[in-house]
């Protein structure tokens, strides 16, 4: 019934109503939203007409975005992973900086911006949503509650609520977007080839906007992340987010204050224990949800993820804004996954030196303008995908108990219910299975992933060789490859290793890692830069894991079982996949799934065959079974020497202050005297998850002191793991079983 | 055309038209020149009838052969519906009501417009019963001889069996129209009085027989649908004939009444000693006492008068165990839980009531309509919030919304000179270009004022001031006076729309105050995309009205029809709809029923509703009560 939307070779002059109030009562034909909304064609000024004059109508149309979000999918045991992944349909990206290379940047920046908004949109001021804040009721009730148990007067804590809402809350201004929209061109044009996006996503985004209250769920690899979706709604004439913001960045002078004026909006690291704090800022971000002012934004993963593999989800944010729709003060919530990928990182090193243990430089003004000479670097194509929108009461039907909500006045704060908690914790993990789905790969990520297996150095033609043959196997596995199709390969990996000079270079035929001034001074240092290079060469390797990790994780249990029988493999794959879930993205609950998908597409590609009861790998599989393994080592035997630590070395009680430096010594010493090649376990990332790993594991105990988080460590259990790990031991079914 | 039939037993929003007094005139004078007379002098010939002392004349409205005076395929009275004359305009035939002989010339343009419907699209339904395709009759002779001998008179005829063996919910209409029921009652029986009704019980206790009590036949939650895995012989036990009062009390005020009456009837003829009840559901033509009490009725003057259980006195109800009742007749006592809460919306599971005594009140002096229109739906909920707070309430509040309010307009009968039409237009006027008002947004609240005239006019002073704060403009007693006609109307017109492939219906519910806009809106959005999901090609009508205000919150009323061309299986598709719009409303915090009641149409909610304990209580008290299912309607549990 939704009527295709097709692009129009130019822009029709706008309709004279606004579309955002359609058939009211009702009545009438279809005419809602979506004619309303196709009538206006998604605007992108010169170099759209120009796409769509080139492409002609070739471009296939897409369904309204309500058909998103298929029923039943994302509920808990239905299919997390297409199974047709290589078949998956992608839309095709277009260059939005190839406009701005054309045109004025001044003249773009003062374009008239007239947004479509959401149906039910009452316009306010960003003063007005703060006020309305404070005399909610929710607000009022936790004011009240505070006064009576601390014995202060209301005006106090009032007064209170005021300062931290004068803290959080944006500042949303047209002049401020517009000296983005012109510096961002600017400083994006400098860094960036290209900035593509997908198009048809951002026509599914327009009617989500119309229609409901959306959320933005990007992806968050770098500080470029913030302003990119907002300077992209901009440039496509879209309503522009609010984006929940750490509070660090209120450090910067005059940056800070921008960036409000942008519409973030800023919220402590921790506030979990402060009613108050949570209260007023549950409510701003619902207010905003509510009233549809404007898209809300924030990343699941929390913080930026320092090795560009997917962080777990973080929910707090997310139940804030789920809250609205379960207490039915909306009819429905769009949720957005949106992959933002860079072919190169603007941080890379600075995260690289973070997870060695050099500290992160604190946020500030100076610091950001020290930073502009990266400006005279190249950073390659950002790819930015904007996903299908899902309805989060698609998602939702049939698993909320709707008790809960009607028993109790809807302004007292109400802890979630455990169903309540599951059902977020599943939705977060769906959004970013989503984010990954549609992440996109570049040829560097397959030269990476090859150059990290045959190091120190690699003859060129092989390695062109094994990257071809890795971007067939990705693509079977559902990766998504940015490959143009007359690219050869030889010219995309030297692409590649042009844009990453600084990672690994080309001597004498062979491929080498850029670890420049290793041949002199100390072991220890040597060690330092290797692994300097090794890290910033792992994230991009690490931008493949997510698609590789079920096939892989079967294959290395098929490895270490030594056993073809397949529940004997299932058993250890469950291990695996318990001892790595802070690691990898996985949908809870649901291992037998992911085990069933691994081995699907191992037999996809001929590495595997299987029946009832077994699994073989079969003569060619060896070459993919062993390329798989290889590729996970690093995760296998860092974690292996991190529990080795915990088991020998940990005292009785510490906190992850002592910990994290403790076994990086460890393992240092090991590099240094050349007992181990694993230069990634020197990762903070990797020690902090194989810490959580053996909590949620039950080998370790995490109590919270007044000073922090503390751990306790079971010795015999950790023991009992590292046996499994060596096979010394089967993996018992108890660990399989407690999933 | 939602069709609204009313709960059967009674129950409705509300209304009675503009001067129902009139409206009763009419009737009772049609019935005093009924040539049925003779029969009813029969009637009251019986022993029975002669024992109680009845005050007035022993007169019902409804005749044992209902299909005399009632569409037997449709709502209400055979010369009353609408109609589109030969220039194509509607009309709505016969004298009955206000709106009889009227030409609306906007109608058709409207019902186009809103739903795609259009008069060269007609279905038709047959024309008469087909008495080959009704279930035979299947009743032992034991019994027949054994209710021969209580001279109760009875019926095995199809058309009385068939007309008895349904509601008006949609899907009941629709079979009557088009198809047949599997089951229908074998036997129909009219006791003229609580012992017949007794010895009834008694023979079907003695045969292990099925009774469904049947009273005015107005339920609209498939409660009168006979199980079609019944085995037993159904007696549809046809109350409209213990329709007398039995007395007055004057003192007290309150009135000793036979359950059968239908609510016509009952304020008529309290009228003629100067009295009424004050309880109009909107089917209150057809609905009788005894339904009232067995559905929890809700009438649109509660707010004086209150519901069925705060009107209720005294219930005498025969069930298989015996009669139960009280042993005095006091406002109120403390003796443990209230049986009448066992009896009020039992739905005919438990017994059949027989005599109540409700309280009276003596006719109101004055009456007085009234409407105000508010900006938005918003601003007129946070009006009638407000005036229940102040518990300032009159007689009848309701607040429709926009659509409701153009379904409103589209009932406007031609206008009888320029000069009215000049108004209409200066008002129009007023309203949207001098006040901004935008009419595609704007709402409306219908008032009913009643009392003594001093009181009356000082009441609408504080309501109206009330209703300015909220920027609500005070429209006029006529505007009123239509929003309740539209009430009772709109079950005639949904046999309109069944002739064009428009299909409908209305459900209710209650909900706290701070969920009534919530609740409105996303009722009627998952309306809007159920349709669309499933196939409907227009987009549907669904409507609400805030029809009673309490303290703690609202009842919503919901009208939904859509224009089913091009689906082979509407009613399926309707009855999806209507249930996704149920579990919006339970999700949004409103109530599984406020005053239509349970059924077999909800029962599916119940245990959500009332917990497995309350659910249980429940069971036991039928266990108990009917422990051989006599009362076999499975309605409730």
């Amino acid at each position: 019934m939704a009527p295709p939307i097709t692009r129009c070779p130019r822009p029709p002059p706008r309709l004279p109503q606004r579309s955002g109030q359609p058939s009211r009562g009702g009545a009438g034909q279809w005419v809602p939203r979506e004619v309303a909304a196709a009538g206006r064609p998604l605007r992108r000024g010169r170099a759209a007409e120009r796409g769509a004059g080139r492409r002609g109508g070739a471009r296939r149309t897409m369904a309204a975005a309500t058909a998103a979000a298929a029923p039943g999918r994302g509920r808990r045991g239905a299919p997390m992973y297409s199974k047709e992944l290589t078949s998956k349909k992608r839309d095709e990206f277009e260059d939005i900086l190839e406009e701005r290379r054309l045109s004025s940047d001044l003249r773009y920046a003062m374009k008239c911006y007239t947004p479509v908004i959401y149906k039910g949109l009452s316009p306010c001021k960003p003063n007005a949503i703060k006020s309305a804040v404070l005399q909610s009721e929710q607000v009022q009730y936790v004011i009240k509650q505070l006064a009576k148990e601390m014995g202060e007067s209301s005006d106090i804590i009032q007064e209170e609520a005021m300062e931290i809402l004068d803290e959080m809350g944006h500042n949303m201004q047209l002049g401020a977007v517009r000296f983005f929209a012109f510096t961002l061109s600017k400083i994006f044009k400098q860094l960036f080839q290209r900035v593509c996006v997908n198009e048809e996503g951002m026509q599914r985004l327009q009617h989500a906007i119309q229609e409901h209250p959306v959320v933005l769920l990007p992806s968050h690899r770098s500080y470029v992340d913030f302003l990119m979706l907002s300077y992209l709604l901009y440039t496509y004439d879209l309503a522009l987010p609010v984006i929940a913001a750490g509070i660090d960045f209120l450090g910067m002078k005059i940056v800070g204050e921008l960036l409000r004026r942008a519409g973030a909006f800023f919220m402590r690291r921790s506030f979990g224990g402060n009613r108050l704090y949570w209260a007023v800022f549950a409510e701003y971000v619902k207010m905003m949800l509510r009233n549809g002012y404007a898209p809300v934004e924030f990343f699941l993963e929390g913080t930026r993820s320092r090795t560009a593999k997917t962080l777990p989800p973080k929910f707090g944010l997310l139940s804030i804004v789920m809250e609205p729709f379960f207490k039915r003060e909306v009819f429905d919530t769009y949720l957005v996954p949106i992959s933002i990928s860079y072919e190169r990182i603007l941080e890379e090193s600075l995260y690289a030196y973070e997870l060695l243990g050099v500290p992160k430089p604190k946020e500030s003004t100076s610091g950001l303008l020290k930073a502009r000479r990266i400006l005279s670097d190249n950073f390659g194509t950002i790819h930015i995908y904007v996903g299908q929108p899902v309805s989060l009461r698609t998602l939702a039907s049939g698993r909320i108990n709707r008790c809960p909500y009607n028993l109790v006045p809807r302004h007292l704060p109400q802890k979630p219910s455990e169903d309540i908690q599951e059902f977020v914790s599943d939705v977060a993990y769906k959004m970013e299975l989503l984010q990954i789905e549609n992440m996109v790969l570049s040829p560097w990520v397959l030269v990476a992933a090859v150059l990290l297996q045959n190091l120190p150095a690699m003859d060129f033609e092989l390695l062109i060789e094994k990257t071809l043959w890795l971007k067939g196997l990705t693509q079977t596995f559902g990766g998504f490859i940015e490959w143009p199709d007359n690219l050869c390969a030889k010219k995309a990996v030297m692409s590649g290793l042009t844009l990453h000079s600084n990672i690994a270079r080309l001597v004498d035929g062979h491929v080498v890692l850029n670890d420049k001034g290793v041949e002199d001074g100390a072991v220890g240092e040597i060690v330092f830069k290797h692994a300097l290079a090794i890290l910033m060469c792992a994230t991009y390797r690490n931008q493949l894991l997510n698609v590789f990790v079920r096939p892989s994780l079967v294959a290395i249990a098929l490895q270490m079982t030594r056993s073809f029988r397949k529940e004997e493999v299932y058993n250890c794959f469950s291990f695996l996949r318990d001892v790595f879930s802070d690691e990898f993205i996985f949908f809870p609950g649901i291992s037998l799934k992911d085990f069933e998908e691994g081995c699907f597409l191992l037999t996809k590609c001929d590495a595997i065959q299987t029946n009832q009861q077994e699994i073989y790998p079969t003569n060619k599989g060896s070459v993919i079974i062993s390329f798989l393994s290889t590729m996970f080592r690093p995760f296998v035997e860092g974690y292996q020497l991190i529990f080795r630590y915990l088991a020998k070395e940990a005292k009785e009680a510490f906190t992850e202050k002592q910990f994290i430096p403790g076994v990086r010594n460890f393992v240092f010493q090991l590099l240094e005297k050349g007992n181990t090649q694993c230069y990634e376990a020197l990762s903070s990332d990797m020690q902090k998850n194989a810490l959580a790993a053996l909590v949620q594991l039950g080998a370790a105990k995490k109590k919270k002191m007044s000073n922090g988080f503390t751990y306790n460590v079971n010795q015999e259990a950790i023991n009992k793991i590292l046996d499994m790990f060596d096979a010394r031991i089967p993996v018992q079914k108890p660990v399989a079983a407690r999933l | 055309m939602a069709a609204a039939a009313e709960e059967a037993a009674g129950s409705g929003g509300g209304g009675s038209p503009s001067s129902a007094r009139r409206r009763l005139r009419i009737i009772s004078g049609h019935l005093r020149s009924s040539p049925r007379a003779p029969e009813r002098e029969a009637l009251s010939l019986s022993p029975c009838k002669a024992q109680g002392g009845s005050t007035g004349p022993a007169s019902g409205s409804i005749p044992r052969k209902r299909q005399e005076l009632l569409k037997w395929n449709g709502w209400g009275y055979n010369d009353s519906k609408f109609i589109f004359n030969k220039k194509g305009q509607a009309e709505f035939t016969g004298k009955r009501y206000r709106l009889g002989g009227m030409v609306l010339p906007t109608f058709k343009e409207w019902m186009e417009k809103t739903f795609g419907a259009s008069l060269d699209h007609k279905t038709t339904s047959r024309a008469t019963l087909n008495v080959n395709d009704v279930p035979p009759s299947i009743v032992k002779e034991e019994f027949l001889q054994d209710l021969r001998a209580t001279k109760i008179s009875y019926s095995q005829d199809a058309e009385d069996r068939v007309f008895r063996a349904h509601g008006h919910c949609l899907h009941e209409i629709f079979i009557l129209r088009e198809g047949m029921f599997k089951r229908v009652p074998d036997i129909v029986v009219w006791p003229v009085c609580h012992e017949d009704v007794v010895k009834i019980v008694e023979l079907a206790c003695k045969h292990n027989l099925c009774i469904i009590p049947f009273g005015g036949g107005t339920s609209v939650s498939s409660a009168l649908e006979c199980p079609e895995e019944e085995k037993r012989t159904i007696v549809s036990l046809d109350t409209s004939q213990m329709n007398r009062i039995l007395w007055i009390d004057e003192k007290n005020l309150t009135a000793c009444v036979e359950a059968g009456i239908v609510g016509q009837d009952l304020e008529n003829q309290l009228a003629e000693s100067g009295f009424c009840t004050g309880h109009e559901p909107d089917s209150m033509e057809f609905s009788s006492l005894g339904g009232w009490v067995a559905t929890r009725a809700s009438g649109m003057k509660k707010t004086i008068y209150g519901n069925i259980e705060d009107m209720v006195i005294h219930i005498k109800m025969v069930t298989p165990r015996g009669i139960v009742e009280k042993n005095c007749q006091v406002p109120r006592m403390s003796t443990g839980p209230d049986i009448h809460h066992f009896i009020m919306g039992s739905e005919g599971t438990l017994g059949v009531v027989t005599e109540v005594t409700i309280k009276i009140r003596p006719v109101p002096e004055y009456q007085k309509y009234g409407s105000v229109v508010f900006p938005n739906f918003e601003r007129g909920v946070a009006c009638l919030r407000e005036v229940a707070k102040q518990r300032c309430a009159p007689a009848s509040i309701r607040l429709v919304d926009n659509a409701q309010f153009q379904f409103g307009h589209a009932l406007k009968p031609q206008v009888a000179s320029i000069f009215t039409s000049f108004l209409d237009g200066l008002k129009k006027f007023y309203i949207t270009k001098f006040k901004g008002f935008d009419p595609n947004i704007l709402c409306v609240a219908t008032l009913l004022f009643e009392g003594d005239r001093e009181k009356v006019l000082q009441h609408e002073k504080q309501v109206y001031d009330i209703a300015t704060k909220f920027g609500g403009l005070a429209a006029g007693e006529d505007n009123g006076q239509r929003g309740y006609m539209l009430t009772f109307v709109i079950a005639y017109l949904r046999d309109l729309g069944l002739d064009y492939y428009v299909i409908g219906e209305s459900f209710e519910t209650s909900v706290p105050w701070d969920r009534v806009l919530d609740l409105c809106r996303n009722v009627k959005e998952r309306i809007a995309r159920e349709c669309k999901e499933k196939g409907v090609q227009f987009a549907p009508l669904s409507t609400c009205r805030v029809t009673q205000t309490y303290d703690a919150g609202a009842c919503v009323y919901f009208y939904f029809a859509f224009n089913y061309r091009g689906i082979s299986d509407p009613i399926h598709v309707y009855e999806q709809i209507e249930r996704a719009a149920r579990e919006e409303i339970l999700a949004n915090g409103g109530s599984l029923s406020h005053h239509h009641g349970v059924g077999k149409l909800r029962k599916r909610w119940m245990k959500e509703s009332i917990s497995d304990v309350g659910l249980g209580m429940l069971r036991s008290v039928k266990e108990y009560v009917d422990p051989n299912n006599i009362f076999g309607n499975k309605n409730l549990l």
